[in-house]
């Protein structure tokens, strides 16, 4: 692998991966702050009003970073993989052009509305804007996803030219948006948005109600996002398995990889836990013999073609990082499924703030989708390797001619160091509006003032 | 080859790109401008309304680039690789700019200190000027065509990209946005600031009147190209002309403190720069200085027809929906800009 190659992968994946801590915060955010404000039109409560212009403030410093750091995205598809710009522009350009159409131009004009607006428009016109940001986020997830998983499993194509002149052309444009991968993957995706952005919600709450403080505001958001965390932990199972049939059918060397499979055909194991090592094609962990047959064909006997039955050349190198992110997300999963059925068991027993311990795990579980976010994402694109676009072209093939290494080498120290500082400056400012809390207009803090009969409805 | 109402589809995409790209211009041009422009101002008042006078809409209007450069993408694949892969510094030093400046009025109003202010304010106003000039220096090296071999590949050095004539477009380009900013601010601002602008608004378009002369002639002489399309098309003078009449009435509009005309003047200006050069260019998108196989025309370029038939369709329903946008985003913020609590 030449200099070029790696560092441009190693830059690529550091300022996604950067990019990726942003959207989905915003994406879940936004969804909460349509219930907060939809509740405070519908019962003039006070309270929901002071929740929503709290959390905009904190949604505008997300929002912020997530765009500077967008626009990077966009243009190093072009800077540093030229060749396979050219190649995939047809297919991977649309998207793309379609996302600032359709997603972008909505989110930011009607975000201009959301931080700057409350003087100057209606509560109702307010509380538009607020749920056209929180479309224009969700379309924007959806129309780079597609673009993704096109590249994960290709359909609707046909191949024109050869060697370096090759290109993908759209030959049916439904079936390249609905390729294989695309609702399971899209749906997938979301709903960890939904999960990151909620417990963002959760965490600060809970932290005000350790520390005794906004305890009206911190209980009514917390019941709120706990609904939607809940409700998605439990999704995400679903969609997660969902997407690991895709895999199964369409890129078995990656299956093959996120669960250490190395015979050419044998019944396949399910770990909870272990280890691969690659060199002498074992893998030692925790199992469930026969699992991962039993998942993908209800039969614990039923054979899965392991990575010998894959040509060396087109196998994932990195296998045992791609087993340990795959297991390490599912882990997350199960645990973001126990942590809020029992929040919800607790809220229903009316126990739930007062269980301190608890409590203080909520307030570190932000980390947990993050984690998990970003470990879904590096399972399904180092998985993804060799190829760049699965079975068509390879990573490899797909530089920039007119670059060199000392260049990418130079971009790639300053993204780390303007990122670095960048998140620093993030942790303070967030921190500092968390400390600072909402503006309460309200005279007496702790008497509550919601109206009862909406507060059981949510409480139950 | 495919026509929609007798105009072929890569020339259809050549046309929005133009106009996205004029969009552009028009609308970053002047947050832009009135970033680099935001050091003039020396009290703490004023800076904050020139940061909300913008506050609103700059995200908006950067949108225009990421659609531009998305179309670019989807529409002539090749060119947005090789534009994008042989200024590869050039852009990433843009880049850098593009989230300093998004970061800096973002993060400017979230402390008191002093000197928090001050540090955002420079961080601000460089990166508004370094954006403005390196848009220019690509732009002024695309007019003047980069040394592409027959296969498109590039064969020249970095530093051949800083020559006179391109500094000269890159200045001009500043010039261009602050005289542009400085419009759009007089239109937000009223008392001190505004008289302040008054002066600001006057020397920046004597500043820009200056390098438009200067680049006028160092386009006829070195860009022989670009006088080539005059001398076939000798009805296109009346283009050239109309520019040199709209810069005069920029000029006539200050002194008459019409500034909605100039903003709309300066608009119409950087619309039919853009026009201009891109009549220049056509049916090429990239010109090669080294040898003519070496150009990249819209045809050689462009996606397949049926991708570029379905994205016609998508900008179709999709352009209508941006423009109401952002027409209602500047509706609501019309008129004069008031500090309020939620203000930066
Ligand atoms: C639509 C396109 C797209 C999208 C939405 C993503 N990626 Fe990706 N990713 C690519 C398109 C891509 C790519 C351009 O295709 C890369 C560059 C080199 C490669 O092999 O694939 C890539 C590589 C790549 C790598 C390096 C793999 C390797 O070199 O072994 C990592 C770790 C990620 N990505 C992580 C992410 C994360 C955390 C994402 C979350 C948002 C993400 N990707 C979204
Ligand atoms: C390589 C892939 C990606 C590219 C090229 C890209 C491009 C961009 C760009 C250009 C912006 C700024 C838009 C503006 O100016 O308003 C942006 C912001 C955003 N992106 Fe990405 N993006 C990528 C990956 C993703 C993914 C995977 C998601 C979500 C699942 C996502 C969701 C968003 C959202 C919601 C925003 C709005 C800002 C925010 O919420 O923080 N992007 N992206
Ligand atoms: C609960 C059990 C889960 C299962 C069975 C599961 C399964 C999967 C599979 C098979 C993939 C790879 C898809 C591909 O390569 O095309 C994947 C990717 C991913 N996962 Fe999960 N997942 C689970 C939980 C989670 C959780 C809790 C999160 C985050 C909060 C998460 C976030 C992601 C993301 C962001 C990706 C990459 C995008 C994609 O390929 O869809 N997953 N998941």
């Amino acid at each position: 692998m030449d200099n070029v190659e790696l560092l441009s992968r190693i830059q690529f994946a550091f300022t996604i991966a950067f990019h990726y801590i942003y959207p989905p915060l915003s994406i879940g955010l936004g969804v909460c702050l349509v219930i907060m404000e939809g509740l405070y039109l519908k019962t003039k409560d006070k309270v929901y009003e002071e929740l929503t212009r709290f959390w905009v403030r904190i949604f505008a410093l997300i929002f912020g970073i997530g765009v500077a750091t967008g626009i990077v995205m966009e243009f190093e598809f072009g800077t540093n993989w030229a060749t396979y710009s050219r190649y995939v522009g047809d297919i991977f350009g649309s998207a793309l052009a379609a996302e600032g159409i359709f997603a972008f131009a909505l989110e930011s004009a009607f975000l201009g509305i959301l931080l700057f607006g409350w003087n100057k428009v209606s509560p109702r016109v307010h509380f538009m804007a607020t749920i056209l940001v929180a479309l224009g986020s969700i379309f924007s997830a959806l129309w780079i996803v597609v673009a993704n998983s096109w590249q994960q499993t290709p359909s609707g194509y046909r191949i024109e030219g050869t060697g370096m002149q090759a290109r993908a052309i759209v030959t049916d444009f439904w079936a390249m948006v609905f390729n294989p991968s695309s609702v399971e993957r899209y749906s997938h995706v979301l709903i960890g948005a939904l999960l990151a952005g909620s417990f963002l919600v959760l965490s600060v709450s809970a932290w005000y109600i350790l520390k005794k403080k906004y305890l009206v505001h911190a209980e009514a958001a917390f019941r709120i996002a706990l609904w939607v965390a809940a409700i998605s932990a439990l999704g995400q199972l679903f969609t997660g398995s969902k997407s690991a049939e895709v895999v199964t059918k369409y890129q078995p060397a990656k299956l093959a990889a996120m669960e250490g499979h190395f015979e050419k055909s044998a019944p396949g194991d399910m770990y909870l836990i272990g280890w691969v090592n690659a060199k002498e094609q074992k893998t030692t962990g925790l199992k469930i013999p026969g699992g991962l047959s039993f998942l993908v064909h209800h039969d614990v006997n039923a054979p899965i073609p392991g990575l010998n039955s894959i040509k060396p050349e087109n196998r994932p190198t990195a296998v045992n990082f791609v087993f340990q992110t795959y297991h390490l997300m599912i882990s997350i999963g199960m645990l973001l499924i126990g942590l809020t059925l029992l929040g919800l068991y607790l809220l229903y027993r009316k126990k739930l703030f007062q269980t301190r311990w608890l409590m203080s795990v909520f307030v570190f579980s932000v980390l947990l989708p993050q984690i998990g976010n970003q470990v879904g994402w590096y399972t399904a694109e180092v998985g993804r390797q060799p190829w760049v676009v699965y079975g068509l072209l390879r990573t490899s093939d797909a530089l920039s001619q007119a670059v060199k290494a000392e260049h990418v080498l130079a971009s790639l120290i300053m993204f780390t160091f303007i990122y670095v500082m960048l998140f620093v400056l993030f942790l303070y400012l967030l921190n500092k509006k968390i400390q600072h809390g909402p503006d309460v207009i309200s005279d007496d803090e702790t008497s509550s003032r919601m109206n009862p009969s909406l507060s059981s409805l949510i409480s139950e | 080859m495919d026509t929609v109402l007798g105009i072929d589809l890569p020339t259809w995409w050549f046309l929005l790109i133009g106009a996205l790209i004029s969009g552009y211009g028009i609308l970053d041009g002047f947050d832009l401008g009135a970033g680099a422009l935001h050091l003039f101002f020396r009290k703490e008042q004023s800076r904050r309304i020139a940061l909300n006078a913008i506050g609103p809409v700059w995200d908006g209007n950067e949108v225009w680039l990421v659609i531009g450069a998305g179309s670019l993408f989807a529409a002539f694949p090749l060119v947005y690789g090789t534009i994008l892969s042989v200024f590869y510094l050039p852009f990433m030093l843009f880049l850098v700019a593009i989230i300093f400046r998004g970061i800096s009025i973002e993060f400017r109003s979230k402390e008191k200190m002093k000197w928090w202010h001050q540090l955002w304010d420079i961080s601000y106003c460089v990166s508004s000027t370094v954006i403005s000039l390196l848009l220019g220096l690509v732009l002024g090296n695309l007019i003047q065509g980069i040394p592409l071999n027959a296969n498109h590949e590039f064969v020249g050095r970095l530093r051949d990209f800083f020559n006179p004539y391109a500094i000269l477009i890159a200045v001009t380009v500043l010039s261009l946005f602050m005289m542009h900013g400085a419009m759009y601010l007089l239109m937000k601002t009223e008392d001190r600031l505004y008289a302040k602008l008054t002066i600001i608004a006057n020397n920046t378009s004597k500043f820009f009147i200056l390098c438009f002369m200067a680049t006028s002639m160092a386009t006829l002489i070195y860009v022989p190209h670009m006088t080539a399309i005059f001398k076939a098309y000798p009805e296109l003078f009346a283009l050239g002309i109309a520019a040199v009449l709209i810069v005069l009435n920029i000029r006539r509009s200050i002194e008459k403190r019409q500034y909605r005309r100039g903003f709309i003047s300066s608009s119409v200006t950087t619309a039919l720069l853009l026009i201009l050069f891109a009549m220049g260019l056509y049916p090429n998108l990239v010109l090669s200085n080294i040898d003519p196989k070496g150009s990249i025309s819209i045809y050689e370029a462009a996606s397949s027809d049926g991708s570029l038939r379905t994205m016609l369709l998508f900008a179709a329903i999709g352009m209508p929906l941006v423009a109401t946008y952002t027409v209602f985003m500047f509706w609501t913020f019309r008129g004069k800009v008031k500090l309020e609590e939620h203000s930066y």
